[in-house]
C-alpha cells in the first residue's frame, strides 16, 4: 500500500501548496488525479516520489518510510524525458541503470537495439520517453506516478506506451497513480479518480 | 499563399574521425496554406514538424541541404527571401515563454517587434495598446516581466508578438502541451480568429483533438513526409485516407485506444518503399518496392497505393 498520511507542503514562507491530503493506492489499482495547474500535482507526485520531503505528515510504503538511499519503491516518470536522464550516459546505460530490462519488454516498447549506443540527444521525445518507461518497469519498483508521462507525444506512441505500462502492471501488481490534463485518457484509465477541486472543497468544509 | 513542393532536407553530419554521413530527415514533403485558413501539421516527434517551420523561416543551420521548392504568395522564398518576411509577413508563434527575453519587460518586447517590422515608434506603441487590449491583456501586464506571467497570459503575449507585426501567415509550433483544457481553447479561439481575418495559419501539433477544434485542414506528417492532406471533418465522418492517419484516429483514448506496434524508421534506416510499410497491416509486396506519390483518393491527396478508392 502507498500511503499518504495529512501530507502538507510548502515552501518557506510560502502559501501552502498542499494541506492535510491523504491518499492510498493498492498494489494493482490505477488511480488518476485531475485539477487545474497550481492545484500541487507535480509537488504530490514529487512528495510521493522522495523527490521532494513533506513539511509535515508522511509517505508510507508498505508501513515503512522512503528509503533515505538506494532505488526508491515509488518511480516517477515526467513529461519531459530529456530532463530525466543523464545526457552523457549512452541509452544502454541508461536502461541498465537499475536492472537491463528483458529483450521482451524492449521489443514491446518499440526501443530498437540500434538506439542503444546512442546518445540522449539523437533520440527523438517519444522514443526517449519509451527509454524512461523501461527503465522503471522492474521489480524493484512497486508504485509508478505518471505525470503527464505521455503529454508531449502523439496518440499513437501514448496508446502504445500506456498499453505496455497497463500489462506490466497486471502481471507485476503495480500500483499506478496517473497525472493527466486529459479527461477522455484518465477515464480510459483508471479504476478510481481524484479531484483536487473537490478535495480542497471538502476541507474548507470541513474547516468551517 | 504558402506552397511546399517536393521539399527534401539533408544533414551532412560528422559519423567517424573526418567520413561524413548524410541523413535525410524530410523527403519529398508537400504542403499548401491558404489565406483565411488553418492548417493543421500532425505527427509524432520527429517526424519533421519543426524542421518544415524552419525552413519556412530561413532559419535552418548551415549542414542542412534544402531541395524542392517553397512559394510565398507567388515568389520563390530563397533563404535572402525570409530574412526578410520573416518576423513580418511570415511570423513564429513560440512553444513557449522560453522565446522570450527573460530581462526584458514584455510589452517592450512585443513594441519592439512591431517597430522591426517597419512601424514608426508611435505607431508601434499604439499597436502594441491595441494588441494588449484585443487579448484581454491590462496595460499593467506589459511591465511585467516574462517570468511574472501565468500560463494563459504567457500564451496571449506570445499570440501578441506574431499579431502586432501584421503578419499574413502566423505559424504556432505546439502551442498547447500540458496546458489547462482552458487555456488550450482559449489560445487555438486566437488561433482561428486570426484564419478568419485572412491569415495564412499553420498550427503545428502532436494532438489530433486540439488540431480539429480548429483547423479546416489536417495534413499528417510521418518519418519526414506528408502521408495526408486531408479535410478536418474526414476524420469525424470516417473517410480519412492513410493507414497512419487511421492509426492515429484509433488511438485517441475517447476512441479505441489501439496502438499500432513499432517506431517511426529513423532517417538514417528509411526503407525504400513506402515509409509506414515496416508498421502497416495492409502491406504488400509492391508497397516495400516503391515511395508512393500522391493520388487523389475522395477528394484529397494520400501517399497510399491501397487507400480505398
Amino acid at each position: 500500500m502507498l500511503l499518504a498520511k495529512d501530507l502538507s507542503f510548502r515552501y518557506p514562507r510560502q502559501d501552502w501548496i498542499l494541506q492535510n491530503f491523504n491518499m492510498e493506492i493498492a498494489p494493482g489499482e490505477v488511480v488518476g488525479l485531475l485539477g487545474p495547474s497550481g492545484f500541487g500535482k507535480t509537488t504530490l507526485s514529487k512528495l510521493l516520489a522522495g523527490y521532494l520531503s513533506p513539511t509535515a505528515g508522511d509517505v508510507r510504503v508498505n508501513h515503512a518510510p522512503l528509503p533515505r538511499s538506494g532505488y526508491c519503491p515509488v518511480q516517477l516518470i515526467f513529461q519531459n524525458p530529456e530532463l530525466a536522464v543523464n545526457p552523457r550516459w549512452r541509452i544502454q546505460q541508461i536502461l541498465a541503470e537499475k536492472q537491463m530490462p528483458e529483450p521482451s519488454l524492449l521489443e514491446a516498447l518499440g526501443i530498437h537495439s540500434g538506439w542503444l549506443n546512442r546518445y540522449p540527444h539523437e533520440l527523438s521525445g517519444g522514443e526517449l520517453q519509451r527509454v524512461a518507461v523501461a527503465r522503471v518497469l522492474n521489480p524493484a519498483t512497486s508504485y509508478l506516478i505518471a505525470d503527464e508521462m505521455t503529454a508531449m507525444l502523439d496518440a499513437n506512441t501514448q496508446a502504445l506506451i500506456w498499453h505496455r505500462v497497463l500489462d506490466y502492471a497486471l502481471v507485476q501488481n503495480l500500483g499506478l497513480l496517473v497525472i493527466s490534463h486529459e479527461a477522455a485518457l484518465i477515464q480510459r484509465l483508471c479504476n478510481r479518480v481524484i479531484d483536487l477541486v473537490q478535495v480542497r472543497a471538502s476541507e474548507r468544509w470541513k474547516g468551517a | 499563399m504558402l506552397s511546399v513542393e517536393n521539399l527534401s532536407i539533408t544533414f551532412s553530419m560528422y559519423d567517424r574521425g573526418l567520413a561524413q554521413k548524410q541523413l535525410t530527415v524530410i523527403t519529398d514533403l508537400a504542403l499548401d496554406v491558404q489565406a483565411g485558413e488553418v492548417m493543421a501539421i500532425v505527427g509524432a516527434s520527429g517526424s519533421g514538424k519543426s524542421l518544415l517551420a524552419h525552413a519556412i523561416l530561413g532559419i535552418l543551420p548551415d549542414n542542412a541541404k534544402v531541395s524542392g521548392s517553397i512559394w510565398f504568395k507567388g515568389d520563390l522564398l530563397t533563404p535572402q527571401r525570409s530574412s526578410q518576411l520573416r518576423g513580418k509577413a511570415i511570423a513564429l508563434i513560440p512553444q513557449s515563454i522560453g522565446y522570450l527575453d527573460p530581462l526584458m519587460q514584455v510589452g517592450r518586447q512585443v513594441q519592439r517587434t512591431a517597430q522591426l517590422s517597419g512601424l514608426s515608434a508611435s505607431d508601434a506603441k499604439a499597436a502594441v495598446n491595441r494588441t494588449f487590449d484585443r487579448y484581454g491583456l491590462a496595460a499593467a501586464v506589459q511591465r511585467l516581466y516574462p517570468f511574472q506571467l501565468s500560463g494563459g497570459m504567457a500564451r496571449r503575449v506570445l499570440v501578441a508578438t506574431a499579431v502586432v507585426a501584421q503578419a499574413e501567415l502566423v505559424i504556432a509550433d505546439e502551442p498547447t502541451p500540458g496546458l489547462h483544457p482552458d487555456v488550450v481553447a482559449e489560445t487555438l479561439s486566437h488561433l482561428s480568429q486570426l484564419a478568419s481575418e485572412g491569415k495564412g495559419v499553420i498550427l503545428i501539433t502532436h494532438d489530433i483533438e486540439a488540431a480539429l477544434q480548429i483547423a479546416d485542414r489536417v495534413a499528417v506528417f510521418y518519418a519526414g513526409t506528408t502521408v495526408e492532406i486531408t479535410p478536418a471533418s474526414d476524420f469525424y465522418s470516417g473517410k480519412i485516407r492513410h493507414p497512419y492517419t487511421q492509426a492515429l484516429w484509433r488511438a485517441l483514448p475517447q476512441n479505441d485506444f489501439i496502438a499500432v506496434a513499432g517506431s517511426q524508421p529513423s532517417p538514417d534506416a528509411l526503407p525504400n518503399g513506402c515509409l509506414f510499410s515496416e508498421r502497416c497491416a495492409g502491406v504488400t509486396a509492391e508497397c516495400r518496392s516503391e515511395r508512393p506519390a500522391f493520388r487523389q483518393v475522395r477528394g484529397a491527396p494520400v501517399r497510399c497505393i491501397h487507400a480505398a478508392r
